[in-house]
């Protein structure tokens, strides 16, 4: 595999795609808004707030918030709860913005008539298909990990310290930098997957983005108390991403044929 | 000579639609070739085949000496592709277009390709504006600059000058010629007939099996033989008679005044002619030569396999 040539398609999708306003828009919006979301909440519940007030007036805080909070007072655990809650947000967006650039970058070259000279060239299927996910998962993980450095600044400025402690235990490290960047892979293969199928871009994106169903999920049993996001359940959803990238990894490369890619499309 | 192109059997089917049919034709290092034929005839299949884009059903092709389907990557290496739509990245500019496919092409001095072939096209000092803002025929320009970077041996041209103005097309007419006399195989695919019959050395006319294979020159004697046209002051059925009277002249016949002889050879058989009408008291005022064009030739090819395929289907 030559790596020169990967590279070359990595800078030259970010020279392109990132030219494309609804591509820019995923990439720019959506951390903006993950991040500063959170940030306002923890912001607008530093007096406490109303369950702030109703665990200092109980004798003991509830099991449930006990065993999520550990040893914070009833303020900072609502802080903590709260913002929790949005851990789920670090997580989509690894997943939502590769997905977004992937479908642009690959349907694009069918829509620009740019594939066949591509393929024409002595490239390998394996080196374009690598430049192009690299191309996708490397901003992702950019913004989503800057994103959550700002965050962090954010809360030690604006939480407690207690809070701020909590929010860099391992559960979160190991969602933003493990699972992360196996969800960005998961989308890409996906979106690779899809994008080979079909001749619109925004298809491709439509259909690449219900991959992000089963994070919501996850995000609504959170929400409602179904789930508890923990080192457990964090570390199986790794493991279980782990063969699944594994598996959509080697799909999406045998399902980009370039001859049916070629003659498929008009 | 050395074969750049050889195919053998070639076919390729999509289900049951036969695209290519059993295509077997010798193509020399250096030679202009002309693929020719009406749309859905096989001409771009048989291009993306022999440029390892698609891989053939049936039979055999070796391109620059690698074997289709089993050499592809030294294929690849080795042609140069003008696709029926140029294919640029619009958002990129003209210098960046040709330095990603240049790195994808591994060429050693980037630069320097680039440079050689977009001061050759005329398209330097427009090399950093963004492709997008170009005209179709600069684009074309550019996607034939980018088939040349890497210098390759065999060029194969999809409809290389297809919605040009005259300027640019006869722009790059110029430049095919300056790459024929660099030695260069290059294979056009082309409706434009007057463009093959300038360009190309030998046309297959083809309709997913070859029809014709010979120079245009060649095959309108084949079909025709050749003609010349003598402007006589007085053009009359005398003159008509003793002009037919000589065994090497086929056909003699009278047209709006002129004397037109159909015969196998005018450059040895021309001075003789005019003798004998100068003898009669013939005065000539002209000789000329009545070229077919390649049209007629095309026309006759084509004309000939629907008839015989309509004739199959009615038996």
């Amino acid at each position: 595999m030559n790596t020169t040539k990967i590279w070359e398609i990595m800078k030259k999708e970010w020279g392109e795609v990132f030219k494309n306003k609804i591509v820019l828009f995923a990439v720019a919006f959506m951390p903006i808004l993950f991040t500063v979301l959170p940030l306002y909440i923890l912001y607008s519940t530093q007096g406490g707030g109303d369950i702030a007030q109703a665990f200092s007036a109980a004798e003991e805080m509830p099991s449930e918030f006990a065993a999520v909070c550990g040893s914070l007072t009833g303020s900072d655990c609502t802080q903590f709860f709260l913002v929790s809650q949005f851990i789920i947000l670090f997580l989509m967006m690894p997943i939502i913005i590769p997905v977004t650039i992937a479908s642009y970058s690959i349907v694009g070259e069918k829509t620009t008539r740019t594939l066949e000279p591509l393929l024409a060239t002595p490239l390998t299927t394996l080196e374009l298909l690598a430049g192009k996910a690299f191309a996708a998962v490397t901003p992702a993980l950019v913004v989503t990990w800057l994103s959550y450095i700002v965050f962090m600044v954010g809360t030690s400025i604006i939480a407690s310290t207690a809070v701020f402690l909590k929010l860099l235990e391992p559960v979160w490290l190991l969602a933003i930098f493990g699972l992360g960047p196996l969800l960005s892979v998961a989308g890409v293969s996906i979106a690779v997957m899809i994008s080979s199928r079909v001749n619109d871009p925004r298809i491709a994106e439509q259909l690449s983005s219900l991959v992000v169903l089963p994070l919501l999920a996850l995000f609504m049993g959170q929400s409602f108390g179904l789930v508890t996001v923990n080192e457990t359940v964090i570390i199986w959803i790794a493991l279980i991403l782990l063969v699944l990238d594994a598996g959509m990894l080697y799909f999406a490369t045998q399902l980009f044929q370039r001859e049916t890619i070629l003659t498929r499309w008009k | 000579m050395t074969e750049m192109i050889v195919t053998n059997n070639l076919s390729k089917s999509f289900g049951d639609n036969l695209a290519v049919d059993k295509l077997s034709i010798l193509i020399p290092a250096g030679e202009v070739f002309g693929l020719l034929g009406p749309n859905g005839a096989g001409k771009t299949t048989t291009i993306r085949m022999l440029s390892s884009l698609i891989g053939p059903t049936g039979g055999e092709a070796f391109v620059a000496g690698f074997e289709v389907g089993k050499n592809d990557y030294d294929i690849r290496k080795n042609i140069g592709i003008l696709t029926e739509a140029p294919g640029m990245y619009d958002r990129l500019s003209a210098e960046r277009n040709l330095a990603f496919f240049a790195s994808m092409y591994e060429v050693k001095d980037v630069p320097g390709q680039i440079e050689k072939y977009l001061r050759m096209l005329g398209l330097w000092d427009r090399r950093k504006e963004e492709v997008g803002k170009f005209s179709k025929g600069m684009k074309q320009k550019l996607a034939i600059a980018r088939a040349l970077l890497h210098e390759p041996q065999v060029l194969f041209l999809d409809e290389p000058t297809s919605g040009l103005d005259p300027e640019a097309s006869l722009l790059v007419r110029e430049f095919i010629q300056e790459l024929r006399h660099a030695g260069r195989t290059i294979v056009i695919c082309t409706h434009n007939l007057n463009e093959a019959d300038r360009l190309c050395d030998r046309i297959a006319v083809f309709k997913s099996h070859l029809l014709a294979l010979d120079s245009p020159a060649n095959l309108r004697r084949q079909l025709y033989g050749r003609t010349v046209v003598f402007h006589l002051a007085e053009a009359n059925e005398k003159f008509r008679g003793v002009v037919e009277a000589k065994e090497f002249v086929q056909e003699a016949k009278l047209a709006e005044g002129k004397l037109i002889v159909t015969l196998d050879d005018p450059e040895i058989h021309n001075p003789e002619l005019i003798r004998v009408l100068v003898e009669q008291g013939a005065e000539i005022r002209f000789v000329g030569e009545l070229r077919r064009k390649l049209e007629d030739v095309y026309l006759h090819f084509v004309n000939a396999s629907s008839n015989s395929e309509n004739n199959n289907e009615h038996n």
